[in-house]
């Protein structure tokens, strides 16, 4: 293990390179999963019905194993970065897409009524009262999601999109024990920080009325 | 003048008629209550003026308009709408909570910041101390308030509310009540209000619109619902409390309260307490198993008790005190002179073999007071 500090400098590029990697695809990941997620959610919340159908059909989809949706998704849309990414925002979209459903399902009935009496449109109640009121909810559901994406990123190198995974399973393959090291160590790190770094947003976004 | 006009009106929800071939007419300026028991169509009728809820059949006409040709958003932001549980947004600021509809009218920001300066100094709360606090930093009272005013921060024509002292505690409710009723005759803004409190009602309407089974029982000013009540159905809401009295006051047993607060000597400490929670008193009446007078005892007495970590277990064992009582068959002016005089909370009202049958308190003393005018008054 001492000998990590030197491995390090020696393959600096290298770890760069697939940081740098693993980053950009569970941002995009992630981003492009609030993106379908949050609209997709909100719009739920108008169908109640049909919500409880998509949301269990999403769920099950959760529960594939993802090297078992690796392994799917290879054949059908080959190797490469394509494939991890698609494979990534499924998995990123259902706890944003539940939790966005449940935050504004859940918003006491007491400020909806208020809302609509007032007289404000679909879109004002939106933007005024269930965003705001279930803004933490979806916040966390992110939080989860991002965890959850950039840990599983490190599986999307078997799929040839490369990512710190890379790193680990290059060294699993070499028994090269700093490789690994290099790998899984940062990815923990980064999935830590991205939590923190989310729920201090979180926490500074949110209004002081609903702080207490 | 008529604000509101109802006009064959029927609800239906499940096969079942919540509101049923409804007629009235609210005029311009009053205060019309609309009351009755629990799910005689007060709260559907209230929300059909805003079209939270649509009516099955029949019209309803604002200013002689009808309604359902009007854009149900644009009718809500002209209709002041307050509710029971207040609904203040708990993400906004005091004075963005008072703004939601100037905003959606698209005030300009010197307008609106004015306009909630001196909503706010109307109802005697300060602006700058206010307007920037959130929701969950104001009591109950101050919460609805905020939401009263909110209702009335453009003017509107008209008020709906909704149950909205319901929630609060009695002295709370009386000084909003004040207030609202204040508000609206210096605004002259015209109220519908739903309530199931006769005495809310008594209080604040011009007219009373007593409901029943989704229709109108009986419409009129409360000195005439009170005088003339058309059927036993509004007699018997009104209540025997509201009833013209001309018997003199004459037998305690007239005067008393017969909800006496008592607890057998055998309960114990946590039961007296809960007993007291329950109820709102601050003494027990303690009696034996056949309601004979043992003692009173306070909360002071039971906290000390708990507070020197006694063996005292029941209630019976803890410093019976002597309490001032009076005969059930004395006269009334007796109890009142006791009171007067020696300033006790209360009288215990007991028989002979003393048995409790009631207190005597300053508030019976209002209330037999205020029977003897009323009486007067109806007699007339």
């Amino acid at each position: 293990m001492s000998d990590l500090p030197i491995f390090l400098q020696r393959n600096w590029g290298t770890f760069v390179n697939a940081l740098g990697t693993h980053l950009k695809l569970s941002f995009s990941a992630v981003a492009i999963g609030i993106c379908i997620a949050v609209p997709t959610g909100i719009l739920l919340t108008r169908f109640p019905k049909a919500a409880k159908k998509v949301l269990a059909g999403v769920g099950v989809l959760q529960t594939v194993p993802s090297m078992v949706m690796f392994g799917l998704a290879m054949p059908l849309l080959g190797i490469g970065i394509r494939t991890a990414l698609v494979v990534l925002i499924i998995y990123s979209i259902l706890p944003i897409l539940r939790n966005t459903y449940t935050g504004i399902s859940e918003i006491p009935e007491k400020y909806i009524i208020a809302a609509r009496g007032m007289g404000m449109n679909g879109f004002q109640m939106l933007m005024r009262v269930e965003l705001p009121l279930a803004g933490s909810v979806i916040i966390s559901g992110i939080q989860l999601s991002a965890v959850y994406i950039i840990s599983w990123t490190t599986i999307a190198a078997l799929v040839g999109a490369g990512g710190l995974g890379d790193l680990i399973y290059t060294g699993i393959m070499t028994y090269n024990y700093s490789m690994i090291l290099l790998g899984a160590a940062p990815a923990s790190i980064l999935a830590v920080l991205t939590s923190l770094l989310i729920g201090w947003l979180a926490r500074i976004a949110t209004p002081r009325g609903l702080r207490m | 003048m008529v604000k509101i006009k109802f006009q064959n009106v029927r609800k239906v929800y499940n096969g079942t008629d919540v509101v049923d071939n409804l007629n009235l007419e609210v005029a311009t300026g009053k205060f019309t209550v609309l009351i009755g028991p629990s799910g005689c169509g007060k709260t559907t009728t209230l929300k059909m003026v805003n079209r939270l809820v649509d009516p099955s059949a029949g019209e309803i006409f604002i200013e002689g308009k009808n309604i359902s040709d009007l854009n149900p958003v644009d009718l809500r932001r002209r209709i002041g709408y307050v509710i029971q549980q207040i609904g203040l947004f708990p993400n906004m600021t005091i004075a963005q909570n008072i703004e939601v509809v100037p905003r959606l009218l698209h005030w300009p920001k010197q307008k609106r910041l004015d306009r909630t300066a001196e909503l706010l100094s109307m109802v005697g709360m300060d602006p700058q101390q206010f307007m920037n606090r959130y929701p969950s930093e104001l009591s109950g009272g101050q919460q609805q308030r905020i939401g009263v005013l909110r209702a009335l921060a453009v003017e509107p024509p008209i008020l709906l509310m909704d149950e909205p002292f319901g929630a609060l505690d009695p002295i709370t409710r009386e000084s909003l009540q004040d207030e609202i009723k204040k508000l609206q005759m210096k605004l002259g803004v015209t109220v519908l209000f739903v309530t199931h409190d006769m005495d809310e009602a008594i209080k604040l309407a011009d007219m009373i619109v007593l409901m029943r089974e989704g229709q109108v029982e009986q419409a009129a000013s409360p000195e005439k619902l009170l005088s003339d009540p058309v059927s036993d159905f509004v007699q018997e809401f009104i209540g025997k409390k509201h009833l013209p009295t001309n018997y003199d006051v004459e037998s305690v047993w007239e005067i008393m309260n017969p909800n006496a607060v008592t607890i057998a000597k055998t309960k114990g400490i946590n039961e007296s307490i809960a007993l007291m929670n329950k109820r709102n008193v601050d003494s027990l009446i303690i009696v034996d198993e056949n309601r004979k007078l043992e003692g009173i005892v306070s909360v002071e007495e039971i906290r000390a008790a708990g507070r020197q970590e006694s063996r005292i277990r029941r209630i019976g064992d803890l410093g019976i005190r002597q309490v001032p009582t009076i005969n059930i068959h004395s006269q009334a002016r007796d109890a009142f002179d006791l009171i007067v005089n020696e300033n006790p909370r209360f009288i215990v009202a007991v028989d002979d073999e003393d048995i409790v049958y009631g207190i005597v308190t300053k508030t019976s003393l209002v209330k037999a007071l205020a029977g003897v005018v009323w009486g007067d008054e109806t007699d007339v």
